[in-house]
């Protein structure tokens, strides 16, 4: 089957689809956005995460043909959301990378996502606010404690989508990043 | 945490000085890959797509142990957009491969040993034709008894599960479906039994706990014209596994070129061989590229786990609270291969009385053959087994003296000069009773923290969170202690090395170095510190981190704390390799302007060749401009260490110790038995903190494993069918974000003088005491004995 979608602000068209697979599948191995993660496959571990018509959800769980006209944000397209040229971070991005979030990264595009859908809805959420909307998501590195300083150091720079030069010194040169939120 | 930036000069290693260059060792710089991983544009394994590739797909045994007596394969092969159905007859050379023994079959070879044993192979042009067109290959088994445990893997008349066993362990173990056994015997155990004024003796259970990466086992293997293969792969030792694909392809090691790709996480659970062997047959096969991703159901078939374990453990002290003897029997279950058992035998066997010294020692590890999943390494290998177990014996053996467990456990810490059962000294500090004291010494978190402002409670903050459970009553606090001691490095005589390549030149008008390992980055961080090293000996700003492959010498294992060490040290011996000869070159250059170039100590600064007064002598950039680029490979090595004794255990085994304290502090349920975890703080010793913030990382992940085990984490294996009942995230649990709690990190820096910078590898020995330390907190809200872990809630209720 043809399922058209709008992906990051775009419309896009993936054909020759089989009716089993999901959107997941489809965004990556389709349309050559696999930011979207494939850990579990199973609705549990949320680095699949994405928007769908705003709402945030496993894009695993989704069939592909559920998506048919459908408006889907992916964390490739965070920082075009935010109104950021490419090649920028948004502030949930930055926040990540400065507060030390991300090790292996694989469970990092789900959480942004998350994170980032949480900062829209509240610019200044409690530690318990933060878990609670994070809960979705499972990281097997870092014992979540620099996802949470990643989250308050988003909000405290501005929270959800706005531009954010800080940190954005060319990486080789070393940026000293220890983030005190 | 020292905010020192000093490399410091190990004179036993006969290096000239590095330099004090921004972001260097010491700084808290930031992931060079970070970038890529927040934007979604870094490339794992399972990411990776090739025009007109395939994709595999494996078939696995519903059995746990069964004879194959025959596999049709034709209606598979059949399959419109099927291109390749391999079984054991069609594999072109080798048949077996492992990383200590050769015993895994590469396909089933007539019988299956475990749950989920690869038995054929797909290549398919979508993933579902291919996991649809396996599912018609017919195979007919013919079901055997299983063995699961010692009893019945040792029982007269059981099925040797490997007959015919070559291996160098198999003459001196009891029964052949024993791995490895290592006794460690010192002291008079009889003698000082008599002389104990307190004995406590107590069994032990641990599950088996799965590494649960979230990255699944992912690669893609490509034909390439020569008749060899490029594989890209998430792996955690691209030449380990080269040597063990190569003789399955009957290919040379150079017709084999393996590049690592994205890895999302570890911690074990990829040292060994999952598809990268299957990917390779499928793509000479068919001459195509052919991908293979496993789902996490598979994923939990495709890797080993957690030895679980059975212990037996009997401590005895004088009536001053000093330990006597331990005498110890550690059981693990290897599963159906061998894996690593016999190294994890070897760490449970020698680390199996903990951080503390004990003059009189009898202890006997051993790892079993068994129709389990096999079971291999997973972060804290066999010594998290062990301190599970010594450190309830500790809080026993506190309570039976009538002495406060932090105090008990002070008595008895080692130290440095404290020599390990195995008779080797310890040479490097040991700061287990400061470990303690700072960990014991941090503030406490408030009682009834779920208490708001309001005055109504934060169900979040209740053990069962907003499943409303309790507002507070039932509700029990306790508060535990543990530490732990952990090997760093490879042991028993293993020749333990990393090859570096270190290029310097001038680009753009500026230095610039370049530098090539082999090292598995699977999140740890090595790449952002092998940048941090060479700024600090090359005085560089600008330096490139090649992609790992195996164009580069090995770089040993991501694994056993080891690539800081020993990876690190070979990058930082090759840019002092690289340093000498641009000063060499500045000598022959511009040696003539100044006589500070031939008198004084000169070090690489910030771009530039300055003397140790601060004088500049000439820009780097200058040094190297029109030349051809400086560049050096160095094998590195760690001190040797020797085999333990096969009847006694004595040996110089291991080659660094890392230790680490926690202090858990939980709340229970105790009408529901459910827990939350309210703080988990730990002390630990790192020698030097390269990177601080990668430490600290490392450090409250390596404790959420350890609370995962002591409260949610299991494979549960049926006991009669030997097959896995819960091989999902949904019936695995690992810990959320809620389940998580805030976890305080007190960093020591001393330094080992015989480590590179005096660092102290990191990564372990958080998971070995945060298990037991949990347990203790639970054990003293609800006065339960709790002999196992995962401690469920069942296990609180008596329910």
């Amino acid at each position: 089957m043809r399922v058209n979608m709008t992906v990051n602000g775009r419309p896009r068209r993936a054909d020759d689809v089989w009716e089993g697979e999901s959107l997941l599948y489809v965004l990556r191995e389709r349309l050559g956005l696999p930011g979207s993660k494939n850990a579990c496959e199973q609705g549990e571990c949320g680095s699949c995460t994405v928007r769908l018509d705003g709402v945030p959800v496993c894009a695993c769980l989704v069939a592909a043909g559920q998506a048919e006209g459908r408006d889907v944000v992916t964390v490739e397209g965070l920082a075009t959301r935010a109104g950021l040229p490419d090649g920028k971070l948004s502030a949930v991005q930055r926040a990540f990378v400065d507060a030390g979030a991300v090790q292996c990264g694989f469970c990092t595009p789900g959480l942004l996502v998350a994170a980032d859908d949480l900062l829209a809805r509240d610019p200044d959420p409690s530690d318990a606010d933060i878990r609670e909307a994070l809960s979705g998501n499972l990281c097997r590195c870092t014992g979540y404690e620099k996802i949470l300083d990643a989250v308050r150091l988003a909000a405290a720079r501005g929270g959800g989508g706005a531009a954010d030069e800080a940190g954005a010194e060319d990486e080789a040169g070393g940026t000293d990043g220890r983030a005190e939120a | 945490m020292s905010e020192r930036n000093v490399p410091g000069r190990l004179a036993s290693e006969g290096l000239t000085q590095g330099s004090r260059t921004r972001g260097g060792i010491g700084e808290s710089t930031l992931r060079p890959d970070g970038t890529l991983k927040v934007t979604g544009e870094f490339a794992y394994a399972s990411d990776l797509w090739h025009e007109d590739m395939l994709w595999g797909h494996t078939l696995r045994s519903p059995h746990a142990h069964a004879r194959i007596r025959s596999v049709d394969v034709a209606e598979a092969l059949a399959t419109p957009g099927v291109y390749a159905v391999l079984t054991h007859d069609d594999l072109p050379a080798a048949t077996r491969y492992g990383l200590e023994i050769q015993d895994t079959p590469v396909l089933a070879d007539g019988v299956v040993r475990h749950h989920g044993e690869p038995v054929a192979l797909v290549a398919a042009d979508h993933p579902e034709t291919a996991r649809r067109a396996a599912a018609k290959i017919r195979v007919a088994y013919e079901e055997l008894p299983v063995v699961t445990d010692e009893t019945s893997a040792t029982a007269p008349g059981a099925p040797v599960l490997h007959p015919g066993r070559t291996d160098g362990h198999a003459a001196h173990v009891p029964h052949p479906n024993i791995v490895h056994r290592q006794p460690v015997r010192r002291g008079d155990v009889a003698a000082a039994k008599a002389r104990a004024a307190a004995v406590v003796t107590g069994e032990y259970e641990v599950g088996m706990q799965d590494q649960a990466f979230l990255g699944p086992e992912s690669g893609l293997a490509v034909p390439a014209e020569d008749g060899g293969v490029d594989l890209y792969i998430a792996t955690q030792w691209l030449h380990a596994d080269l040597r063990q694909i190569a003789p399955v392809l009957g290919l040379p090691e150079d017709k084999v070129r393996m590049t690592l790709s994205g890895v999302g996480g570890a911690f074990g659970g990829r040292e060994d061989l999952s598809m990268q062997a299957h990917a390779c047959l499928l793509a000479l096969r068919t001459g195509r590229p052919v991908k293979m991703v496993y789902d996490r159901f598979e994923s939990f078939f495709g890797h080993v786990h957690r030895h679980p374990a059975r212990l037996r453990y009997e401590h005895g002290a004088d009536r001053d609270g000093r330990l006597l003897y331990v005498t110890a029997r550690i059981v693990l279950d290897g599963g159906a291969y061998a894996s690593s058992s016999p190294a994890v035998v070897g760490n449970a066997a020698s680390l199996s009385v903990g951080p503390y010294e004990c003059p009189n020692v009898d202890v006997e590890a051993l790892a079993l053959y068994t129709n389990n999943p096999p079971c291999g390494a997973m972060r804290g290998f066999g010594a998290v087994q062990a301190c599970f177990a010594y450190e309830a014996q500790m809080d026993r053996l506190a309570t039976e003296l009538g002495l406060n467990p932090v105090e008990f456990r002070r008595r008895n810490a080692m130290s440095q000069g404290s020599v390990m059962p195995t008779g080797q000294a310890v040479d490097s500090p040991a700061p287990v009773a400061e470990l303690l004291r700072r960990v014991k010494a941090m503030p406490m978190p408030p009682e009834r923290q779920w208490e708001t402002a309001g005055g109504g409670p934060d169900l979040r903050a209740l053990p069962g969170g907003v499943a409303n459970t309790t507002h507070g009553e039932g509700v029990v606090r306790g508060v535990g202690y543990a530490v732990g001691i952990k090997n760093v490095g490879f042991s028993e005589g293993f020749d333990d090395y990393s090859t570096a390549r270190v290029r310097l030149e001038c680009a753009g008008g500026e230095a610039v170095a370049t530098v090539h390992t082999a090292m598995a980055e699977v999140g740890q961080g090595g790449v952002t510190v092998h940048a941090q090293i060479a700024r600090t000996e090359l005085g560089v700003s600008r330096v490139t981190i090649q992609p790992a492959d195996t164009r580069v010498g090995s770089a040993g294992s991501t694994s056993a704390s080891r690539q800081t060490y020993v990876t690190g040290g070979a990058v930082r011996h090759a840019c002092a390799t690289v340093r000498e000869r641009v000063l060499a070159l500045g000598r022959t250059k511009f040696g003539t302007y100044h006589p500070a170039w031939a008198t004084a100590e000169l070090l690489l600064e910030d771009g530039k060749i300055v003397t140790d007064g601060g004088e500049v002598l000439a820009a780097l950039a200058d040094v190297l401009e029109g030349e051809e680029p400086v560049e050096a490979e160095v094998e590195w090595r760690h001190r040797p260490t020797e085999p333990f004794d096969l009847r006694t255990g004595q040996g110089t085994g291991h080659v660094q110790y890392s230790f680490a304290a926690h202090r858990a502090v939980v709340e229970v349920d105790t009408e529901l038995g459910l827990v939350k975890v309210v703080e988990l703080a730990c002390a630990q010793d790192v020698g030097k903190a390269l990177n601080p913030l990668s430490v600290t990382g490392q450090i409250q992940g390596g404790s959420t494993q350890g609370l995962g085990l002591a409260v949610m984490e299991e494979i549960a294996v049926d006991p009669v069918t030997g097959k896995v009942r819960n091989p999902s995230f949904t019936d695995y649990l690992i810990p959320t974000i809620l389940d998580t709690p805030a976890m305080p990190v007190d960093v020591l820096e001393l330094a080992d003088p015989h480590a590179p910078y005096g660092l102290r590898g990191v990564g372990e020995a958080p998971t070995l005491s945060s298990t037991p330390a949990v347990v203790a907190a639970i054990r003293q809200a609800t006065g339960l004995a709790l002999r196992r872990v995962p401690v469920r809630p069942e296990h609180l209720t008596g329910t």
